[in-house]
């Protein structure tokens, strides 16, 4: 473990995108504290620019605080991205073990309807979902879930597939432990590192498909969250640029951080790689 | 003779938080124009930093500490990259451990050469001395070998357009790491007799290391021992070999396999496993296209009887490790009976198997590969008995007489598989094996991966264990003086079948295939029978 952290910290990128993360998190817990009420309610007279009437970011056509939608849409955007990606891993472990471990027909079958989701460009996938199923955080983490499992799926088979020959795998079939024993105990604890790495980046890309969702409308209507920001700012941003620009930002920044974090994961747990790239000692 | 290459005290460091602190330590050596020189030590001796320190191929972070190199006549050390690169290849050259990665896949051979000597200028000679040099290390239809990728070609002939590429600008010395290490015995052969041979015909200086002494018997003038990077004895082949005079040359000669037969009790016709008409064979393609089928296994027959070791030995791809894994079921033969004790073994399911599970159980050959990383190694030999039923406490108290038993310390139940060393994991494999109390032990290769003093530690406790426990066992090798050792009877096995079976002193005083007959020609050193030393306090 120390020696996991020496490796991480080694990456001062990663660093840099932790303190970040650590930050937005921040955010979102205190959220309801930093600014209590409604974000949806009105703060103040609409169209105030940045640092004008006690408005740190301004306020937009109605007059809400922007600064406290950001906070408040924090806690969607990390929401739905942490639970999408869950439910992502549960899909993409499962189908990916059976097929590496199983192979042959099992495989085939699997693999075909993982590469049935890929060919269905992603993103008008998570539209047509949302839309169907009416736009809820439910549906909407379901729908991010459905299109973001096929990657999983791909790591964890070709990872089991390697394992899955390799001696202390075949020691446990002579030992005559249980398929799922096998699994669960010997191969899946050594194919994590590539799937914690692949989870964090999963993170980053779900926090910006939500954002997309609901920037075109089809949001959470009940939820606060910075792709809606973006949205409801974009037709006055000649007048207003801070109601997008500020939302911008903080999706911005979030995702960079994930993908700092998840490239020094990936260091921290294949050091050999990392050094191989010439990192800096 | 011209002295080629002169070493005095050289001293490499090694990166802070290493086991010692110098990869080499105050090494000197000399090598003469037309003479072999076999650097012998045991993984991590120090060996191949010594010559990649000739060859100014030293990696990042290992320094030079003191010392100096000459050759031919010219200090080697402070060099600049440029003037080393000029002696590289043209005067001095090397060849590399592992055939199949040291080509470049993408080009054609032929091309690869030409490229050896484009870059010193002689491209223009490339034409008519590539097919000399192909032809000149003895590959046949040079002309049609030049235009194949190094994929179309075996190890044993990637090996030899290595060295085809290493000759290519006639250089004084060659450098060879473990030229054969990764080869079958009779390709070994092969390669061992063409270097001799290039190496008269040129009177270059050869460096040749290596870890094996048959090896050293076969070709070596001069012999230098290392030991934790120190050379701790020097002299003519006949005289290392012979009469050693280290504490630690003599441990590591006295380790050589013997190959004599040692005495047995009688054992009874009481087939534990039988083998008949076993049948594997793997198809590759896919839903369209046409199938090509590879016979791994055919019509393999063989009886084992109780308390008998009958050792499976062949080369590469031969089948044995596919044979040994049917008797487990790790591999699904389509054909044929495997009778435990009478029972067929082979229609049974997953479920029907697990009672013999307890009975029949399998040493692995790649000591890092075969334990769990992530599970302590008290867990690791437990969870079989705890599988099958066995209470936790007891099964850890029957790992803890267990771990006695294969001379390891009781602390080693809680700690990691990567705290060991290679022969200390074999351990640990040997034990989770026993742990569950079979009858018949199939060893696949258990002692392949291994330095030759750790070998012959874990070939003594396998003998001490077979004769305490009254173990059958199957042992796959492809090393014929280890099989010799430890085996009752021998079976050869070549691309799939059962070629000659019969008790040991049979196979090896008298054999009857022409197959057997090349194999036993090719063990390294068989001129040289390793003398009984007296032992050292």
């Amino acid at each position: 473990m120390r020696g996991f952290w020496r490796n991480f910290c080694r990456n001062r990128g990663a660093v840099v995108g932790l303190v970040i993360l650590l930050l937005v998190i921040a955010t979102a817990i205190a959220a309801p504290w930093l600014y209590p009420g409604s974000p949806w309610d009105m703060a103040g007279m609409p169209f105030a620019p940045p640092g004008e009437m006690g408005m740190m970011l301004g306020t937009d056509s109605l007059g809400r605080d922007v600064a406290a939608g950001i906070a408040h849409g924090a806690r969607v955007s990390l929401l739905v991205g942490a639970v999408s990606t869950v439910v992502a891993l549960v899909i993409g472990i499962g189908l990916g073990a059976i097929a590496g471990y199983l192979g042959g027909l099992a495989d085939d079958l699997v693999m075909r309807f993982t590469e049935f989701f890929q060919t269905i460009p992603s993103f008008v996938l998570a539209i047509l979902l949302v839309a169907i199923f009416t736009p809820t955080i439910g549906s909407i983490v379901f729908a991010i879930a459905v299109v973001s499992w096929p990657p999983v799926a791909r790591v964890v088979r070709a990872e089991f597939l390697s394992l899955r020959s390799r001696e202390f795998v075949q020691a446990s079939e002579v030992l005559g432990k249980s398929r799922i024993s096998i699994v669960f105990g010997d191969i899946l604890p050594n194919a994590l590192s590539p799937i914690v790495v692949l989870s964090s980046l999963m993170v980053a890309s779900a926090i910006l498909l939500e954002s997309a969702l609901s920037f075109l409308g089809l949001g959470d209507p009940n939820m606060m969250s910075w792709g809606f920001l973006i949205g409801s700012g974009r037709s006055v941003i000649r007048m207003a640029w801070w109601m997008s620009v500020f939302p911008g930002i903080a999706i911005f920044l979030t995702v960079l951080s994930l993908n700092l974090v998840g490239e020094g994961l990936s260091d921290a747990l294949n050091p050999r790689l990392a050094r191989n790239r010439g990192g800096k000692a | 003779m011209t002295r080629l290459l002169t070493v005095e005290n050289l001293t490499v460091g090694l990166p802070a938080g290493a086991d010692r602190p110098h990869a080499v330590e105050d090494v000197s050596l000399h090598l003469d124009a037309g003479e072999i020189l076999c650097v012998v030590g045991e993984s991590g001796s120090g060996k191949s930093i010594t010559a990649n320190t000739v060859m100014g191929l030293l990696p990042k972070g290992l320094p030079v500490k003191g010392g100096a190199i000459t050759f031919e006549g010219e200090p080697l050390l402070g060099l600049s990259a440029e003037a080393m690169r000029s002696r590289r290849g043209r005067r001095m050259a090397m060849v590399f451990q592992e055939p199949m990665t040291a080509l470049n896949p993408l080009m054609k051979v032929g091309d690869q050469i030409a490229e050896a000597l484009a870059v010193h200028g002689k491209g223009a000679e490339a034409k008519a001395r590539v097919p000399e040099l192909l032809a000149a290390v003895n590959l046949p239809d040079p002309a049609a070998i030049a235009r194949m990728h190094p994929f179309r070609l075996s190890g044993g002939q990637r090996q030899r357009v290595m060295i085809a590429m290493a000759l290519a600008l006639e250089p004084a010395l060659l450098i060879a790491d473990e030229p054969t290490t990764a080869l079958d015995v009779t390709t070994q052969a092969q390669i061992l007799r063409l270097i001799r041979e290039i190496q008269q015909r040129r009177g270059m200086g050869v460096m040749f290391i290596t870890h094996d002494f048959g090896v050293v018997a076969e070709i070596a003038d001069r012999v230098a021992v290392m030991q934790r990077g120190r050379i701790v004895e020097q002299g003519t082949a006949s005289e290392v070999l012979n009469a050693p005079r280290h504490p630690y040359t003599r441990t590591l000669i006295s380790a050589v396999p013997h190959g004599r037969a040692s005495d047995r009790a009688a054992i009874g016709p009481e087939p534990v496993l039988a083998m008949k008409g076993v049948t594997k064979t793997y198809q590759r393609g896919g839903w369209f296209g046409a199938r090509a089928v590879v016979k791994a296994v055919h019509d393999a027959d063989f009886t084992l009887n109780k308390g008998e070791t009958l050792g499976l030995v062949g080369e590469s791809g031969s089948g044995k490790s596919t044979l040994a894994r049917c008797v487990v079921r790790l591999v699904e033969p389509e054909q044929g009976e495997i009778l435990f004790h009478g029972a067929n073994l082979r229609p049974l399911s997953r479920q029907g198997w697990l009672p013999y599970r307890k009975r029949i159980q399998m040493v692995f050959q790649d000591p890092y590969a075969s334990l769990n990383p992530r599970r302590k190694v008290g867990d690791a030999i437990t969870e079989g008995p705890v599988t099958h039923g066995v209470s936790p406490a007891e099964a850890r108290q029957r790992a803890l007489e267990l771990l006695r038993l294969v001379k390891l310390d009781p602390s080693a139940m809680d700690r990691y598989p990567h705290e060991f060393s290679g022969g200390q994991r074999q351990r640990i494999g040997l034990a989770r094996a026993l742990a569950m109390q079979p009858e018949l032990l199939i060893a696949d290769e258990p002692v392949s991966a291994l330095d030759v003093s750790v070998q012959a530690q874990v070939l003594d406790l396998l003998a001490e264990i077979r004769q305490r426990l009254g173990l059958t066992m199957l042992f796959i090798t492809h090393d014929l003086r280890v099989a010799a050792q430890i085996c009752d009877r021998i079976a050869v096995m070549q691309r799939g079948a059962i070629v000659e079976l019969g008790p040991t002193a049979e196979v090896f005083g008298a054999p009857k295939h022409p197959y057997t007959r090349s194999l036993l020609d090719s063990i390294p050193g068989r001129g040289w029978t390793p003398p009984e030393l007296a032992e050292i306090s």
